[in-house]
């Protein structure tokens, strides 16, 4: 197990250089960043001088050294719109970002895992049909427009809940609730595949020849062969969710750092958008990497490889 | 004579299809007593293992079940609560499947297997059970026992595996076990090892024990009874002496064409083959199942065939029998 562990660690650190490299060269891929950062209506010698002045008139490596080093210690350099250390910019995003992916995926796990095995228990049941139901509409709605819908319903009609900001836990309940909609579908339909195979097994009717009770059956021998890909998937989208939430960060007017990437790229703001790809992706790499120890400790048979 | 373990009669199961009612099992009765072993023989699909799981109460939904009595030790199975049955199933009777390799779940220990069976049954701490569990594992001739508890099912062979569900299914001291070709999956040599512990643990706990298979020779070195099915019947039903010495259906004479028997069979000779495939058995079936297979077979096959009786224990469903007695096999 150990080995295991220490091998996904290894190859995450690979990946994490990897795109640290990425999205350093990022920089030099959308054109020239000394006129981008002296604007229209610079002369040649202004564009010079903020070249050697932001250093890039060295050499591509020591670029990339010298902004990978700075950055493991928490410096991603200057914005350039702000002003401000793009660390402190990110930081207040990033808080609203993760609260939100967390209350997110927790809210369509919570929901999507339970009704896939309601579902798979009886299949075609009634309320094997209410899930296929709630999770088509689920896919279909867009959340900018379901986000609306609530909005129209919770804060206006209703008036139970802010319709924007981050003053308290409220403003987080509809915004959680659009996102983990979005997020359950798949995991649903997922477990509920994977339960239904998974009931098919032979070892399940030694389960029940040993004199298990359903419950035992199901949720002891069945289901924990069946969440392996749930978890594989969670993960993708709970990295998804921290980094790609920009839709109902903007309906719900939650600043976070989704919302700061989309901003960002709009105003040719580098060194930020820089740091977010970096961030957003190893939220993907530690989340993959999580879910690799969760399968492993899930199935013995995944420790092996 | 003592009261039979288990007695069936007229157990008959029912799989509703697209087409139409498939007739599985059809009317079988046998009874068993305490600490014998009755082998069920037949082709595949004949229903011999459904009528195992019938017993246990593992059918799976859409099965219809029905019986006049289907009784274990004085409880009647047929008006049981799930509950009840739960209680039963893994003590009072146990079952061992087919598939060694794919019978054990692969994500808990083997330890946590043979454990679970003795915690929902005994009033036991999970010390005592995994005490249990390695005498039981040592019992079924596994060495370094204690250090199998924490192995998965991946990391041990298909004759260690199937060796484990043997333990497992005696956790409780069964009165009652079932053994659905408990071999099949395994080598050959392995076969024959896995037989014996079988044999030899059911003499020693004193189990009755039901043994579905369809190797007749297995059957001649193990089986006190022995019934054989085909298409859903019991054809031919006796003592195992009665069923090899004297055998009166002539789907059980071909069987026994089938095998080769050591000192007769000469080396080349070809074997018994037995032609035709089995009639299906969706919608309504009568008369003799075996008929468009057989080569005494007359007219009066398609009319409901009478059981007929030899002595205690041997019956056969086939209009001839009595004018072919001592008949060669």
């Amino acid at each position: 197990m150990l080995a295991f562990a220490l091998k996904r660690l290894g190859l995450a650190v690979l990946v994490t250089l990897t795109v640290s490299l990425l999205s350093f060269s990022l920089l030099f891929m959308s054109g020239d960043p000394a006129s981008a950062i002296a604007g229209e209506n610079a002369g040649a010698a202004d564009i010079e001088a903020i070249r050697t002045l932001y250093g890039f008139d060295r050499p591509f490596l020591v670029q990339y050294a010298d902004w990978l080093f700075s950055a493991l210690r928490g410096d991603f350099g200057q914005s350039y719109y702000f002003k401000l250390p793009v660390s402190e910019l990110i930081a207040d995003r990033l808080s609203v970002t993760m609260l939100l992916g967390v209350c997110g995926i927790s809210f369509a796990l919570l929901t999507a895992v339970p009704l896939g095995v309601a579902a798979a228990m009886r299949p075609n049941s009634f309320i094997d049909r209410t899930a296929l139901f709630l999770s088509v509409m689920g896919q279909a709605m867009p959340s900018f427009w379901f986000g609306l819908v609530l909005i129209v319903i919770f804060s206006i009609r209703l008036g139970w809940l802010p319709p924007s900001g981050t003053a308290g836990w409220q403003n987080f309940v509809m915004p959680t609730i659009v996102l983990g909609y979005y997020a359950m579908p798949a995991i649903m339909r997922l477990t509920r595949a994977g339960m239904l195979e998974v009931l098919g097994a032979d070892y399940i009717r030694t389960a029940r020849a040993k004199g298990a009770s359903e419950w035992r059956v199901m949720f002891k021998h069945a289901l924990r062969n069946a969440v392996v890909p749930v978890v594989s998937l969670a993960a993708v989208q709970m990295g998804f969710m921290l980094g790609g939430s920009i839709v109902v960060e903007s309906i719900f007017a939650l600043h976070g750092a989704g919302y700061l990437a989309w901003e960002s790229i709009g105003r040719n703001d580098l060194p930020t958008v820089q740091a977010l790809i970096l961030i957003f992706s190893m939220f993907y790499i530690v989340f993959t990497f999580l879910s690799d120890l969760a399968n492993a400790w899930l199935d013995p048979r995944i420790r092996v490889g | 004579m003592t009261d039979p373990i288990l007695s069936v009669r007229r157990l008959t199961i029912d799989i509703p299809l697209a087409q139409g009612t498939m007739h599985a099992v059809r009317g079988i009765d046998f009874d068993l007593k305490r600490g014998e072993t009755l082998c069920i023989v037949g082709e595949s699909g004949s229903g011999k293992s459904l009528t195992s799981l019938a017993v246990m109460g593992l059918l799976s939904g859409k099965l219809r079940r029905s019986a006049d009595r289907l009784e274990f030790a004085g409880i009647d199975l047929m008006r049981q609560k799930p509950r009840t049955m739960r209680s039963l199933r893994g003590d009072r009777m146990a079952m061992i499947f087919q598939e060694p390799m794919t019978s054990l779940n692969p994500a808990y220990t083997i330890g946590d297997q043979l454990a679970e069976a003795y915690l929902l049954h005994r009033r036991a701490s999970r010390v005592e059970a995994l005490a249990r569990a390695v005498e039981l594992l040592g019992k079924v001739g596994i060495t370094a026992a204690e250090s199998r508890l924490s192995q998965y099912p991946h990391q041990l062979s298909g004759g260690l595996r199937q060796r484990v569900m043997i333990a497992m299914a005696l956790m409780c001291e069964p009165e009652l076990i079932i053994a659905d070709e408990p071999t099949t999956a395994l080598d050959v040599t392995i076969q024959a090892q896995i037989l014996r512990l079988l044999a030899d643990l059911q003499r020693e706990m004193n189990m009755a024990m039901i043994l579905v298979t369809h190797d007749l020779g297995i059957v001649a070195r193990i089986a006190d009874k022995v019934a054989v099915m085909y298409a859903g019947e019991v054809v031919e039903q006796g003592t195992a002496r009665e069923i090899f010495d004297n055998p009166r259906h002539p789907y059980t004479r071909g069987l026994l064409r089938c095998i080769p028997v050591p000192g007769k069979t000469k080396p080349g000779e070809h074997l018994g083959s037995i032609p035709g495939i089995v009639p299906s058995l969706v919608g309504v079936v009568e008369g003799c199942a075996f008929r468009g297979r057989c080569d005494v077979a007359a007219p009066s096959c398609a009319d409901p065939i009478p059981e007929q009786k030899e002595g205690a224990e041997h019956a056969w469903r086939c209009i001839h029998g009595q004018a072919e007695e001592g008949a060669p096999a």
